[in-house]
């Protein structure tokens, strides 16, 4: 495919398009806190977006105000061309983004399975007492989800804990059963809050490949929240950085590196 | 077969069968608590203003009747017709969903992220708003509840009883029906749970609020359908009360039973409110029978809480608890 004005193939061969998703003039208060000083930034369709920053920097708010958590004193979201009004979180859910959390928020009385078929809720479209006995469109509706499933859960290499309760499970692999549950609401943007948090070396390098392959092969947009800045420049397109509340840079890992400002926020004295 | 072994035999039927109520209420708890984490007070008052609706609307009643005639001096007495019962009942269940969407517009929605204590307070003051509203919309008076339920001794399970051991157990035809359709109720709430999307999302919100909104449900709607659900298990246990002893005030005392039920059963179980309900009845007839000549009788009022004091003393998470309860 050739670059055009809306879009361009990155070396790898990935193809980046027009902007799904943008921000214009966030400012976000917590009562006199101010968590989110005027940013702008977009995210381009079929990019990995990384949203980096020392801690408290905001980084957290911005995923939350994408995601319909937290709404904005100020500001603007446009999601694929339109403004976006001010939305519960589900009504965001349900218009193509799905999340994970920082501290991982999953169904620990469930199964990894049940739980990463949540993901899938709202593709059952099914009469209520059809569900219930198992007939007809349910039940196709229920196969077709189940195997869809399935193919995430083969895909994120978790085979082998579908039938266990995810409230056993180490603090790794629950990571990758959120994961798998929000792919498997096949998000058009997936929004990641540091997915490789606590993880030791190698299971970073998994959970890096992992979202490389979604991207790649599903051709989810991603925005992430990392702190290893090594893990970032390696598998991200562009990247924001923030510092109290601000953005103090933006653009590919090599600008980024090489901001003096970012220099400044990563090198200076008040981190972590 | 020995008289008395005979005798502690119908009384161990006669229990279960008024667990069967009990479960009933404990359930409406359950369902609520395990939502949304509150622990709905008003559970017993719902059942008692189901029931009145269901006679209200079956006798033809006017809603606030002396209301509307204190204030415009009219003379309102019904609308003349009778509404069959099942339909009634389908008009009640209508009335009840609007409750619960009531309840979540104008009350749980503001209260969002408040401490549970808070939460429970204002069960408190729903319970008592929704008494008085019963009141007020169908009238205060002792009424009769007849949905044609089957009332009266089987005389079936009597004569077999006799001919076999020579003695006649006495079941009550109503307590058999009340058995049959709590068992379809359950049946029907797990299946609705385990296979529907709904009961899907409604287990999630149970679980995990940030979470279950991740994945796109709607808060809000699962707690209508909660509610909606404690006013549906809310009904049944109201006709089946009612039916036996008449709509009245007691009725709301039912919740009371269901107190030492769910410590029994623990408070977000489902199973456990159905076997500390059966538990509970069964044990209060059968230690009344066994213990209660010893000690002067009306060991009924007692038994179920002292045994749930036993409980919440060496088994604080009841029967089948998935926590401690820490929120009530
Ligand atoms: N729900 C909240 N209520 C009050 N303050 C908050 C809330 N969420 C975040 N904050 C504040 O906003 C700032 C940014 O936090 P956060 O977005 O979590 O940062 P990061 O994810 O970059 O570490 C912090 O000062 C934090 O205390
Ligand atoms: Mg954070």
């Amino acid at each position: 495919m050739k670059d055009t004005a809306d879009s361009h193939v990155t070396e790898d061969g990935r193809t980046i398009g027009g902007t799904l998703l943008d921000l214009r003039g966030i400012t976000l208060r917590f009562g006199g806190v101010e968590a989110i000083k005027n940013i702008s930034f977009d995210i381009r369709q079929g990019e990995i977006r990384a949203i980096i920053g020392p801690n408290g920097a905001g980084k957290s708010s911005m995923l939350n105000v994408i995601s319909g958590f937290y709404n904005p004193q100020e500001g603007e979201v446009w999601f694929r061309g339109e403004k976006r009004p001010a939305m519960k979180p589900f009504q965001v859910a349900r218009s193509g983004v799905a999340r994970t959390f920082q501290n991982i928020a999953l169904f620990d009385g469930m199964s990894v399975l049940d739980n990463i078929m949540t993901g899938r809720l709202n593709d059952m479209h099914a009469g209520l007492v059809a569900q219930m006995i198992w007939k007809g469109k349910a039940e196709r509706e229920e196969v077709e989800n189940r195997a869809r499933v399935e193919r995430i859960i083969d895909f994120l290499e978790i085979q082998h804990i579908r039938k266990t309760p995810v409230g056993r499970l180490p603090y790794g692999l629950k990571k990758r059963v959120e994961l798998a549950r929000a792919l498997a609401a096949e998000p058009d943007l997936l929004l990641l809050d540091e997915p490789m948090a606590g993880m030791n070396v190698e299971e970073k390098e998994d959970m890096s490949r992992y979202i490389l392959d979604v991207n790649d092969e599903m051709g989810t947009t991603i925005a992430l929240i990392e702190h290893d800045m090594g893990v970032v420049m390696d598998i991200s397109d562009r990247v924001v950085v923030m510092d109290y509340g601000r953005k103090i840079g933006d653009g590919t890992p090599d600008e980024v590196r090489n901001n003096p400002q970012v220099i400044d926020a990563y090198l200076g004295v008040a981190h972590d | 077969m020995p008289d008395q072994l005979l005798f502690a035999i119908e009384v161990t039927l006669n229990g279960l069968m008024a667990g069967v109520l009990y479960a009933l209420v404990a359930l409406g708890f359950v369902l609520i608590f395990k939502a949304s984490g509150i622990f709905n007070y008003a559970q017993g008052v719902m059942a008692l203003f189901a029931a009145l609706t269901l006679v209200g609307i079956m006798e033809g009643q006017v809603p606030f009747e002396h209301l509307i005639n204190a204030t415009f001096g009219t003379e309102i007495h019904g609308f003349g017709w009778e509404v069959p019962a099942l339909l009634a009942i389908l008009l009640t269940m209508v009335t009840m969903v609007l409750f619960a969407w009531l309840v979540n517009w104008l009350v749980l929605r503001h209260l969002v992220g408040q401490e549970p204590i808070i939460l429970f307070m204002a069960t408190i003051g729903l319970a008592y708003f929704l008494e008085g509203f019963g009141d007020m919309m169908w009238g205060s008076d002792i009424k009769a509840l007849d949905v044609g339920l089957p009332q009266g001794i089987n005389s079936w399970i009597d004569e077999t009883t006799l001919d076999l051991f020579g003695y006649g157990f006495f079941i009550d035809n109503l307590d058999i029906a009340a058995t049959i359709i709590a068992a379809i109720l359950v049946a029907v709430l797990v299946a609705f749970s385990q296979y529907t999307k709904q009961g899907r999302a409604l287990r999630a919100v149970a679980d995990d609020h940030q979470a279950a909104l991740s994945v796109g449900i709607s808060l809000n709607f699962i707690w209508v359908l909660t509610w909606s659900i404690a006013g549906f298990v809310a009904l049944v246990a109201g006709i089946m009360w009612g039916t036996k002893s008449g709509v009245q005030f007691s009725l709301s005392l039912i919740a009371l039973k269901a107190l030492p039920v769910l410590m029994l059963g623990g408070f977000t179980s489902i199973p456990g409110a159905i076997v500390g309900g059966l538990i509970i009845g069964v044990g209060e007839k059968l230690f009344e029978f066994l213990v209660g000549p010893l000690v002067g009788g009306a060991t009924e009022n007692w038994f179920a809480y002292v045994l749930a004091l036993i409980f919440l003393v060496f088994r604080p998470q009841g029967l089948f608890g998935e926590r401690i309860i820490e929120r009530v």
